[in-house]
């Protein structure tokens, strides 16, 4: 066992192969980009293929090799689920995947594991039904949970080397030109994709929208598109738009949005030409209108918002109050339209996003996130991975990524859910360390990081409850008692790499 | 100083995720309902929970108040639950006539001193709802020392007048009129109906600046999202507060001098004066405006 910065033991195997986490920059070194082999298309040579069975044939794939696949489509996923079903079929095993995430709606993903089919993950996330298999130990070898940025760093420094990307394409031409904003699956912005496509050996494209050459805009160009499949359906929008919520009408995240909205219009940061990234999600949702009226009423504008775009944040662009949309995933329909017809609203891969070995990302130059938590401690680390009852059922997500870049951190989180404590002595699962993280954000009031006096000392006038992050923390246990220890097995069925890709957590099975 | 009661917010009795939270929303007073918010095979379960919230969760910011089931209707046993637990107000429903409150107070008093509680510690307010409770308004408001407000409840009553609610609220203007008099001839808070078109803020602007007028102390609301918007209705304005505090200034300056007669900016200043002065600051520093 070796401890990393933060105390969390990781098995001495896995600390060799990836390091230990050290603090945020401590692993931040120049390094030589991976590189991809190439199999030029002649003239006259056609890219477009028959079925996805032909297209695995094509590509050569065999066992021991990895594939990746995107997210943007959530929950209104076809794609992932109809590759390995092939693959499956085709009698292909040992492979490792790399999708951008998982979600609820790849459950048979469960069998391709049980069957040899997959035999390595990494992921940003995982859902119900793979979290619970995963974590009840059903793989011999760890999912390694990477945050967005991280990926992108694995992926272009050769961490991750994607022999085949299978990347759904709402919109494609026969010569593999992509966009996400037109066709029946539209999902927007690509830009998780977008960083498979330039890395990978090979690319294929599956489409149920296919469109005369030349397909435009062009979000993945045909230059790193090797193979293009026509099917009947890549995609569910409903699922797509599951990103999409509504206004919350709920009394108590309102008032957590209320007093994040406070925090941001008091801090220094907040005056004409900031930023800021909020996600989806209710509370953070309602952020965005408290923070829109007070910009109204200040007569303050943002330069740009970033993201996780949502139609909240279109709207406020279209109204004058933030100049540019940044947009690496688009949350629900209206987003996705946006992009494509709406000239300041400009798609940006994950590299640019958000990866710490990049020439700079774009969360470098952001003010203000907003994020959400499974938990946090008293040293104000995060937990965004696994329930409390040590299941994984989370992703990693840009949380990571964000906190440690942007200039001030908000987590917001009720300080109980149902019976379940969310302020806590120490997480189940450490994603985000606690040095990333500036002010949490609760109903009961909020509680800023000691490490950031400055904030202390410009907030001391401000009309939002302050408590220390022990207060909170008894307050929450005063309600449901101190949570119980979870008892683990032995076995190490997820990393939790860092955004430099050394190890700040695991996860064992339970 | 008496108390400030802009808002009383009705808390489901058996929603133990509300019990806890009932106090983050700024309310004055909240009033757990045991009542009608309360299905019948839930009673027991309702009235437990109350009781275990009250004793396990921080309520020392606000007014507990509870509305209780008629005494024949497990009315009792919600008392003596409630006594037990330190409730502020039992709140009592449908109220036709003095006896009504007579009653309630004799059940109080038993459970103060079967549990040593010194007596009178509970409080009591009514809920009106009915064309005998109006009229009975004035006993009622005086029918015992533990009185601390009386309420309308517009939805009974109105059904009971053979009419509705309307937006201009004509309907309840004898009613409002008649309880607010009582309440004020027995020094006692009165406290509007509930608004009950949440998702209609201009309707419950307008409501509560007719009730602010007439002087009713505050309303009963049955959504959070609710409280800000009467909270900053009986905000006063910054004048209103510069002048309260010039008062008070005047007070204390005649005060230091023993002189009996005030006058502040040429006016005279007397009892009433002063009173309302007393309020606009009150009013002032519960909605967080800068008083010295």
């Amino acid at each position: 066992m070796v401890e990393n910065k933060l105390k969390r033991e990781i098995p001495a195997k896995y600390a060799d192969q990836y390091g230990v986490y050290d603090g945020e920059f401590a692993h931040i070194d120049s390094y030589q980009a991976a590189t991809k082999t190439i199999k030029p298309i002649k003239p006259n040579e056609s890219k477009l293929l028959g079925s996805i069975h032909e297209a695995i044939v094509k590509t050569g794939l065999k066992d021991g090799m990895t594939i990746s696949f995107h997210h943007h489509f959530r929950e209104g996923d076809f794609v992932m689920n109809m590759v390995l079903a092939e693959i499956a079929k085709m009698g292909i095993k040992n492979l490792s995947i790399a999708p951008s995430s998982i979600a609820n709606v790849h459950a048979p993903l469960i069998d391709h594991i049980k069957n040899g089919v997959v035999t390595n993950i990494t992921s940003s996330g995982l859902r119900d039904k793979v979290g619970a298999a995963i974590s009840s130990g059903i793989m011999a070898n760890p999912v390694v949970i990477r945050s967005h940025g991280g990926r992108a760093r694995a992926i272009a420094s050769g961490d991750i080397h994607i022999d085949v990307a299978f990347l759904g394409a709402p919109s494609s031409d026969e010569y593999g030109n992509i966009n996400g904003t037109k066709g029946k699956a539209t999902c927007g912005s690509l830009g998780y994709a977008m960083v498979d496509a330039k890395y990978a050996d090979q690319v294929v494209a599956i489409t149920d929208s296919l469109m005369p050459y030349p397909n435009t805009p062009i979000s993945i160009p045909q230059t790193d598109v090797d193979y293009v499949v026509q099917v009947d359906a890549i995609g569910d929008p409903d699922g797509i738009a599951k990103g999409a919520t509504r206004f919350t009408k709920n009394p108590k995240e309102l008032l957590i949005a209320e007093y994040a909205a406070k925090v941001i219009t008091a801090s220094s940061y907040f005056k004409n030409g900031f930023s800021f990234q909020t996600g989806s999600g209710g509370a953070a949702l309602a952020v965005s209108r408290f923070l829109r009226q007070t910009m109204i009423d200040e007569d303050v504008k943002a330069s740009f918002a970033l993201g996780g775009i949502t139609n909240a944040m279109v709207e406020m662009q279209k109204e004058g109050l933030v100049d540019k949309l940044i947009d690496v995933q688009d949350f629900d329909h209206p987003s996705a339209i946006s992009l494509a017809e709406n000239a300041d609203h400009y798609e940006i891969d994950a590299n640019m996003y958000a990866s710490p070995l990049s020439k700079g990302a774009v969360i470098n130059q952001l003010d203000i996130a907003i994020l959400s938590a499974l938990e946090v401690d008293t040293d104000f680390n995060v937990n965004v991975i696994t329930g409390s009852d040590g299941v994984l059922r989370g992703a990693s997500g840009g949380h990571s990524d964000t906190s440690a870049a942007c200039k001030l951190s908000m987590v917001i989180a009720p300080v109980v859910r149902g019976r379940i404590p969310t302020i806590v002595d120490a997480v189940t699962t450490v994603v985000t360390p606690g040095s990333s993280v500036d002010v949490v954000v609760t109903e009961l009031g909020i509680a800023i990081n000691p490490a950031r006096q400055d904030l202390v000392e410009m907030f001391k006038d401000l009309k939002v409850p302050q408590l220390t992050i022990d207060d909170l923390k008894d307050k929450a246990y005063a309600i449901t008692g101190v949570p119980e220890k979870i008892e683990y097995g032995d076995q190490t069925v997820a990393l939790i790499e860092y955004r430099d890709g050394s190890l700040i957590d695991v996860v064992k099975n339970v | 100083m008496e108390r400030l009661r802009r808002t009383m917010m009705f808390v489901p009795g058996a929603n133990p995720a509300m019990l806890r939270d009932a106090v983050l929303y700024g309310a004055d007073s909240v009033m757990f309902d045991l009542e009608d918010a309360v299905s019948l095979k839930e009673k027991d379960t309702a009235r437990v929970l109350v009781y275990s919230a009250l004793k396990t969760f921080d309520y020392s910011s606000v007014e507990t108040v509870v509305r209780v089931n008629a005494l024949d209707a497990g009315g009792k046993q919600d008392i003596e639950a409630m006594v037990l637990g330190g409730i502020n107000v039992i709140r009592l429903p449908k109220t036709e006539t003095a006896q009504d409150i007579i009653d309630v107070d004799a059940v109080i008093t038993a459970v103060e001193a079967k549990y040593d509680i010194p007596a009178g510690t509970t409080h009591m307010m009514a809920a009106i709802e009915s064309a005998e409770g109006v009229l009975n308004a004035r006993e009622i408001a005086k029918a015992s020392d533990r009185m601390i407000g009386i309420a309308l409840g517009a939805e009974d009553y109105v059904t009971s007048q053979k009419t509705r609610r309307y937006p201009d609220g004509a309907e309840l203007s004898f009613a409002r009129n008649y309880i607010l008099h009582s309440a004020r001839a027995a020094g006692i808070a009165a406290i509007d109906t509930v608004y009950s078109d949440v998702d209609n803020e201009e309707g419950l602007r307008h409501e509560t600046e007719l009730i602010k007028q007439l002087g009713f102390d505050g309303k009963s609301v049955i959504n959070p999202r609710q409280i800000p918007v009467i909270n900053g209705i009986y905000a006063p304005t910054v004048k209103e507060v510069q002048k309260a505090q010039e008062v008070m200034a005047g007070i204390r300056e005649a005060e230091a001098k023993g002189s009996g007669v005030i006058a502040v900016n040429g006016q005279m200043v007397d009892k009433p004066i002063v009173e309302r002065a007393e309020r606009v600051l009150a009013l002032a520093k519960a909605t967080n405006m800068e008083v010295d």
